[in-house]
């Protein structure tokens, strides 16, 4: 793979050029390291899996990514430009978007409400022009409401628009807090273990939506995934990290033929 | 033979009664869809612009007169206009079951050699995909959703918009063939071919003139009163025959408005926006409700609770009898229209049935008790009794003479006589055609003079005339000692019981009777919510000892119920058990219309039959299931089994 141009993948996706580069990143919490000298690259319209056994450091590598862990050393590169540390909803503004391992929805409010705060980024009427609700906000709300309820359609969720996601079921929550990350409309779209805890066929629909996202909007995704099935199926590269260290990357096939990752995953003796 | 009947009008097939509504009710709405959170809606002109457009573009893709068309998909109201548009051509539509596996899909797109299919989302297509190396003669697909098929190979794939965009774009030249294909239908030529379920063996698939659907729809419209300003909700499938007399028939014959909701899941809200004035529900749909309702109003304040439940007695005592338009008391009628203020008219709305005029129910026995709750409220719910054969109506209430056990009077121009062996058989002109290439089933069920054999056993009732169903003729069988096994007329009792979903009765040449029983776990899933019973699954829930006791008190209090019926008392249930597994269509348990699949249970479970029959307190048994996706997995499960108490009879007791 050549570094500038991108690649076409086995099924005839274009994939572009570098959207997101990590050189050399590590990050300790005091004398604990969680990464170790990391980097990789992610693509313009590519599914870019993160792997590894519990407590390889892949959660923090993404919050690394979503700007919420400033590592001690190394640089990320975004768009070109060195980024600098900056606040999670700096990052928000500059179109990247995240789903948490442990939902982190606001329960008390509907499927609808919860997906229209994705699109808190893209309003731009003041907090006084939304609270009497005429002219420019209110044209504004119904511009966002179209957008959501798009998105509430494309992840078929149209029977619990008005239901409050607290009284919803495990795998509806995560669907629910896809879409509100789709509601942001963003460039890069991170999503931490998106089928943890679900069964064959949430697992199915789930994946089935991470392509179509990929397929339709041209989203580039970051992945966290355990379940190695699922990962090998729906990713085009993916990097392999263990006790905080990268021990692979490329596309599926040639990790799963990465000897150190088969005794990462299978384990070996330890002398 | 009955003297053919000529059609009014001229208007002798869909396309032409498409162009006379695009006239009279040009502007009325005609479809309606959920899209988006927000209704959409187009008036007959547009229905009409956009089935020609279609079907213009189906020409171009060189549909051909006599081409069978399969349309798969939900209730949308692209894939109605599809249908007409295909019998515009000239080709006959065959909608299929959208929730069918890809195995179940080939034998009938096999069967009547399909060359167009029509299909909602890539879901569809993909199933069609997998079973294409059977179908030779599958020429073109067109798909309604463009959704993931982007990078799909589009030889002989084409999307719902490019088709019709064809269409158009080659109007001039198309059009005048057109108008030639539609001019050439007429009352006799194939309108619509329905695979019907089976409950044994093969579908088939029952051929329907445009006389049988068009004389269905006019008679049954002219007997309730329907009118252009009536809607309906269609969220029933479409390879249904109910659904295309509805949805097509008689929405044609009277231009009113067919509303689509927005997926499958929606439909109780959709139903309550749209609050359609005519409906149809199976029982099981009228049951689900009432249980929502009563689960619903335990969580209700105490005051909310006795309010409730005072005007519910009110209506349970005159509100039926309101309805009938029979005489009641001064204070009576009070109470019922303050409670029609404080509860009858909110439920109602709740339930999408404020404008609801005449509802139906069929296919299966009601509960006398939840018939009589929709009645009491005001509800017109009525029962019919129908099959595809007939183009749906065989009988039918009117209004005034609506009871739970009857399945009401011969409908309009429909003659029924009983045979020698209690088979109900009718003519009519909505009977079939025929069975397509299957002339032996056409002969062993429609006679030289047009009568029907329906396979159900039943009798008029003495002095009302209105016809009672026992059960399916076959079913009905003989005990070891000679007298009557009629497993259906059981089950429904049981199945009379919320926490009771599906019930199978075993006993034909035994000498007595045993059952399998399944949950609901709605309603028995709520119960143990209440009480603190933790579950994990519905096998969990189905062993508890507790959810046994209730059923067995169920159980118990039907066999008392049938100890005093002369001719059905020795099909009490003397053993049961609760099946480890929900019965399911995927695999093969119940047909689609989720009727029970006797034979395929019996011999799928037939060690469990076995230990009912033995004596043995439990069985450990392993059962293969089939996931939505297609794929097995299998269950294991030990199973108690119960003794049920026995009744005497009355009369001989005493």
């Amino acid at each position: 793979m050549s570094l500038d141009e991108g690649y076409t993948t086995p099924d005839g996706r274009k994939i572009g050029a570098v959207v997101m580069e990590m050189k050399n990143i590590t990050l300790r919490f005091g004398g604990v390291v969680a990464i170790e000298n990391i980097s990789f690259d992610i693509r313009q319209g590519e599914i870019r899996a993160i792997i590894g056994p519990n407590g390889a450091g892949k959660s923090s590598m993404l919050n690394v990514i979503n700007g919420f862990y400033h590592p001690q050393e190394g640089e990320i590169w975004y768009k070109g430009a060195q980024r600098q540390a900056m606040k999670p909803h700096a990052i928000a503004r500059q179109g990247i978007a995240r789903t948490f391992q442990n939902i982190a929805l606001f329960n008390g409010m509907s499927t609808l409400d919860n997906i229209m705060t994705g699109r808190l980024t893209h309003m731009k009427s003041s907090l006084l022009m939304q609270a009497i609700w005429k002219g420019p906000a209110e044209r504004e709300e119904s511009e966002q409401r179209e957008k959501v309820e798009k998105i509430i359609d494309f992840l078929e969720i149209q029977s619990i628009r008005k239901t409050p996601v607290g009284r919803l079921p495990y795998g509806l929550q995560k669907r629910v807090e896809l879409a509100r990350a789709l509601a942001a409309e963003p460039t890069l779209l991170l999503l931490d273990e998106p089928m943890a805890g679900m069964n064959v066929e949430e697992k199915e629909d789930m994946s089935r939506f991470i392509l179509d996202v990929n397929d339709e909007f041209g989203t580039t995704i970051a992945l966290i995934e355990h379940d190695m099935g699922v990962v090998m199926d729906i990713s085009d590269r993916v990097v392999v990290m263990d006790y905080g260290k990268k021990i692979g990357d490329g596309t599926p096939e040639e990790v799963i033929n990465n000897q150190e990752v088969i005794d990462a995953y299978l384990g070996v003796a330890h002398d | 033979m009955l003297t053919p009947i000529a059609p009014s009008g001229g208007l002798d097939s869909i396309p032409k009664l498409l162009a006379r509504n695009a006239v009279e009710f040009g502007n009325r709405p005609a479809s309606r869809e959920k899209e988006f959170g927000i209704w959409q809606s187009w008036t007959w002109a547009e229905v009409n612009e956009e089935t020609r457009a279609l079907a213009m573009g189906l020409l171009a893709r060189g549909l051909e007169v006599g081409d069978y068309v399969a349309i798969i998909g939900n209730n949308r109201p692209a894939l109605y206009w599809s249908m007409v548009a295909a019998q515009m051509c000239g080709a006959v539509p065959v909608p299929l079951y959208q929730d069918a596996v890809a195995e179940e899909m080939a034998y009938v797109l096999e069967h009547c050699a399909a060359r167009f299919v029509i299909a909602e989302d890539q879901e569809q297509v993909d199933k069609v995909m997998e079973i294409a190396d059977k179908l030779p003669v599958l020429q073109q697909m067109v798909y309604l959703d463009p959704r993931g098929m982007r990078k799909y190979d589009h030889t002989a794939l084409h999307s719902y918009a490019d088709v019709q965009a064809e269409g158009r774009a080659g109007r001039e030249r198309l059009e005048p063939f057109l108008n030639q294909r539609i001019a050439a239908l007429n009352y006799d030529s194939t309108c619509v071919m329905l695979y019907t379920s089976g409950t044994t063996g093969r579908p088939k698939g029952v051929v329907l003139s445009n006389r049988n659907i068009i004389e269905a729809s006019r008679t049954s419209s002219e007997f309730d009163h329907l009118n252009a300003g009536d809607s309906v909700l269609a969220y029933l499938p479409m390879a249904w025959v109910g659904d295309f007399i509805f949805s097509i028939g008689q929405c044609y014959w009277n231009g009113f408005c067919v509303a689509c909701p927005e997926s499958q899941e929606t439909m109780q809200a959709d139903l309550r926006e749209i609050g359609p004035s005519y409906f149809f529900a199976p029982p099981r749909f009228f049951e689900g409700l009432l249980t929502t309702v009563m689960i619903r109003m335990e969580d209700a304040s105490k005051t909310k609770q006795r309010m409730f439940h005072y005007f519910l007695d009110v209506a349970k005592r005159v509100g039926g009898r309101l309805l009938d338009g029979k005489s009641v008391g001064m204070m009576d009628r009070l109470k019922y229209r303050l409670g029609e203020l404080l509860v009858y008219g909110p439920l109602k709305n709740r339930l999408g049935m404020t404008r609801l005029r005449i509802g139906y129910t069929a296919g299966e026995a009601i509960g006398p008790e939840i018939f009589e709750f929709y009645r009491s409220l005001g509800v017109n719910l009525k029962q019919l009794y129908g099959q595809t054969e007939a183009s749906v109506y065989v009988t039918l209430q009117p209004d005034g003479e609506v009871r739970a056990d009857t399945v009401g009077v011969p409908a309009p121009g429909v003659e029924i006589r009983i045979g020698e062996t209690g088979e109900v058989f009718y003519r009519s002109a909505g009977s079939f055609v025929e069975y397509y290439k299957n002339p032996e089933s056409t002969a062993s069920t429609k006679d030289a003079e047009g009568w029907v054999a329906t396979g159900d056993a039943g009798y008029f009732e003495e002095g009302s005339g209105h016809l009672k169903i026992i059960d399916r003729a076959k079913d009905v069988g003989k005990m070891a000692d000679g007298s009557l096994f009629a497993p259906k007329f059981v089950e429904n009792k049981l199945k009379f019981y919320p926490n009771i979903l599906e019930a199978v009765l075993f006993g034909a040449g035994r000498d007595h009777c045993v059952a399998f029983i399944n949950i609901d776990l709605n309603a028995v899933g709520n119960w143990a919510e209440r009480n603190n019973v933790g579950y994990a699954s519905y096998q969990e829930l189905a062993g508890h000892p507790q959810v046994l006791d209730t059923v067995q008190g169920h159980v118990e209090e039907v066999n008392a119920s049938l100890a005093d019926d002369p001719m059905l008392n020795g099909c009490q249930v003397h053993r049961f058990l609760i099946l480890h597994k929900e019965l399911d269509p995927d695999d093969g348990e119940m047909t689609r219309t989720r009727k029970v699949r006797r034979k395929v249970i019996e011999d799928k479970f037939a060690d469990l039959i076995a230990a009912l029959y033995s004596g043995v307190p439990e069985i450990s048994t392993r059962t293969e299931v089939t996931y939505e996706d297609g794929r097995k997995g299998a269950i294991s499960a030990t199973l108690e089994i119960r003794d049920a108490r026995v009744f005497e009879r009355k009369a001989e007791a005493a």
